[in-house]
């Protein structure tokens, strides 16, 4: 398995947030989130094994951790999924979590930035997607490296 | 609503316009089915996974609280003489709406319970090394994993009937599958997945000439079809109430008398005994004797009002109905392009499973929720069968109708479909 190039997406956190302001209804907003789907690029098929696989239900996310050596250390994330909005969702994420520090990770206001989405149901234990189980992973990940 | 369906584009046909007429007659009975969901009128269509219930219902289990609340089966006083009538009134009003006798029915929390209950109650003592236990590809993982557990322990096997093209199920291969050393099979009634109703008689037939036993998983068919297990001819049968207007956590299973008598009681407790002692127990008769605990009086007893609910519209007439409506929503999803709908096994019920090109069940279910649409994405619970299948995803998107659904909704749904597929397609 060749190692990943870690990709950053172009997009901020912020311009998201700034450009959902504008958006006021639904469609409009799925459709930003499918585009920022498209944009996340594709992780190799070699990753989708189940020693990345977030559990879920119905779609699957994938979700590939690489923590750098540095003091304090910085953790990037790859990660996919087989669904489109659930992609777009994953690719928000990173944008929040992905090239920072532990501690970074572990102070992000996710339920926050999802309520000004209005994505918050998202995040709801009934959207059995792994979506959800995504961010407890992305934590614990975080919560490990702050104690190492 | 009724102004809404004279304007509705297309010409339906009778029996269409009959099912919308029945629907409209009972819709009212159901306050949920006011509810806006994201602003948008809801559309129910997950009728599978759980039923609306309607006002009587919902009285009856206030009554329940209100008027009668104590314990049963162990109380001189008013209170407790008047719920343990109560409840083996319900028990009398559940077993006749199947059929059957009343002390062969024992008050379940679901059909897994139920599934559950035989699997070890009666598998434990029955079953066997090399012995072998007869499922098909279609079952609900209710219907599998019990089995499996038994067959674990016991070192018995067990077999699968395959499916057709059509998602019926092979009985060609009866002749194969049901021999001398098969103990049981364990099939549905009908799938939540295929809407396939499977061929009861003709395999109860098959198995008691072979010395087997039959349970059939009646989940999904009791709400939507008048059944009679004594006509059937199987030796368990196991419903679940919130399937059929009911509330959660209680359900039926039937049992032949003969076979629950020599069964061993699933679970030990108050109720379930005739006698114990500190060197020992006697069990108490059947249906008790599997009844251990304080059983879920409130929602057994309403269970009859349940019953009563469903027989004053005529089940038989939910039946005919929901088949027109099945027809008209498989004749609807199959004018979009792309779109596979699975099973087409003749008289299949309102089960209705379908992928549309590529998109992931999960989007698809999410963008009609944003629109008032309640349908299920997944695999439903039957991983074998999306194997099977071979579904994209291991998921289907699922809509599943009752008798309080219309043709408007179905129509309101298809719209949703093509607004969904030119969201992922632009």
């Amino acid at each position: 398995m060749e190692d990943l190039t870690i990709v950053t997406m172009d997009t901020t956190i912020e311009e998201v947030l700034e450009d959902f302001e504008y958006l006021d209804d639904w469609e409009e907003r799925y459709q930003e989130i499918i585009d920022l789907g498209k944009k996340l690029p594709p992780l190799d098929d070699a990753y989708k094994t189940d020693a990345y696989k977030v559990k879920g239900c119905v779609s699957q996310v994938w979700l590939v951790p690489h923590v750098a050596g540095t003091l304090p250390p910085t953790i990037t994330f790859d990660a996919d999924s087989d669904a489109h909005i659930v992609r777009g969702l994953v690719a928000i994420l990173l944008m929040v979590y992905s090239g920072k520090t532990p501690r970074q990770i572990l102070d992000a206001d996710i339920e926050g930035i999802f309520d000004r989405l209005d994505l918050a149901s998202h995040l709801s234990p009934s959207r059995s997607n792994g979506f959800r189980s995504m961010v407890k992973k992305i934590r614990s990940i975080a919560g490990g490296a702050l104690a190492n | 609503m009724e102004e809404t369906l004279v304007e509705s584009p297309r010409k339906l046909d009778d029996a269409v316009r009959l099912s919308d007429e029945h629907a409209l007659r009972y819709r009212g009975d159901f306050p949920i089915l006011d509810r806006k969901v994201h602003g948008k009128p809801l559309v129910y269509l997950d009728n599978s996974a759980t039923s609306q219930k309607p006002r009587a219902v919902l009285d009856a289990l206030e009554d329940y609280y209100t008027r009668l609340n104590a314990n049963v089966h162990r109380g001189l006083h008013t209170l407790s003489e008047e719920a343990t009538n109560a409840y083996e009134a319900a028990r009398e009003r559940v077993a006749r709406f199947i059929n059957a006798p009343a002390r062969s029915l024992v008050f379940v929390r679901n059909t897994t319970e139920g599934i559950n209950l035989v699997a070890s109650a009666w598998g434990r003592k029955n079953v066997g090394a090399g012995d072998e236990i007869l499922l098909s590809v279609m079952e609900h993982h209710s219907n599998i994993v019990p089995w499996q557990m038994l067959a674990r322990e016991t070192g018995a096997v067990l077999r699968y009937f395959d499916i057709r093209e059509d998602g019926s199920l092979d009985m060609d291969q009866a002749d194969d599958l049901i021999t001398e050393r098969t103990r049981i099979v364990s099939i549905a009634h009908m799938s939540n997945v295929l809407g396939t109703v499977n061929p009861v008689e003709a395999i109860v037939e098959r198995a008691h000439d072979a010395g087997a036993l039959v349970f059939v998983d009646a989940a999904q068919s009791v709400p939507h079809m008048a059944v009679d297990v004594a006509r059937l001819g199987c030796d368990f049968f196991a419903f679940s109430g919130h399937k059929m207007c009911g509330p959660t956590g209680i359900g039926g299973l039937y049992g032949r008398p003969d076979l629950l008598e020599t069964m061993d009681p699933y679970m030990g407790g108050g109720s379930m005994i005739d006698e114990v002692r500190l060197d020992g127990f006697t069990c108490a008769d059947i249906p008790e004797k599997f009844e251990a605990g304080t059983p879920n009086i409130a929602h057994a007893i309403v269970f009859g009002d349940v019953v009563d609910y469903l027989s004053a519209i005529g089940v038989e007439h939910i039946h005919t109905h929901e088949r027109a409506l099945t027809d008209y929503t498989i004749e609807r999803l199959s004018e979009i392009d792309g779109l596979t709908v699975y099973g087409h096994a003749p008289g299949r019920g309102g089960a209705i499973s379908f992928n549309l090109d590529d998109m992931h069940p999960s989007d698809l279910s999410t963008v009609l929720d944003r629109q008032g649409i309640a349908i299920r994405a997944g695999h439903h619970c039957a991983q074998p069968l999306m194997r099977r299948l071979g579904t994209p995803y291991g998921a289907t998107a699922r809509a599943s109708l009752y008798f309080y659904n219309t043709s408007e909704e179905i129509d309101t749904m298809i719209a949703a479909i093509h607004r969904a597929r030119n969201l992922f397609s632009a």
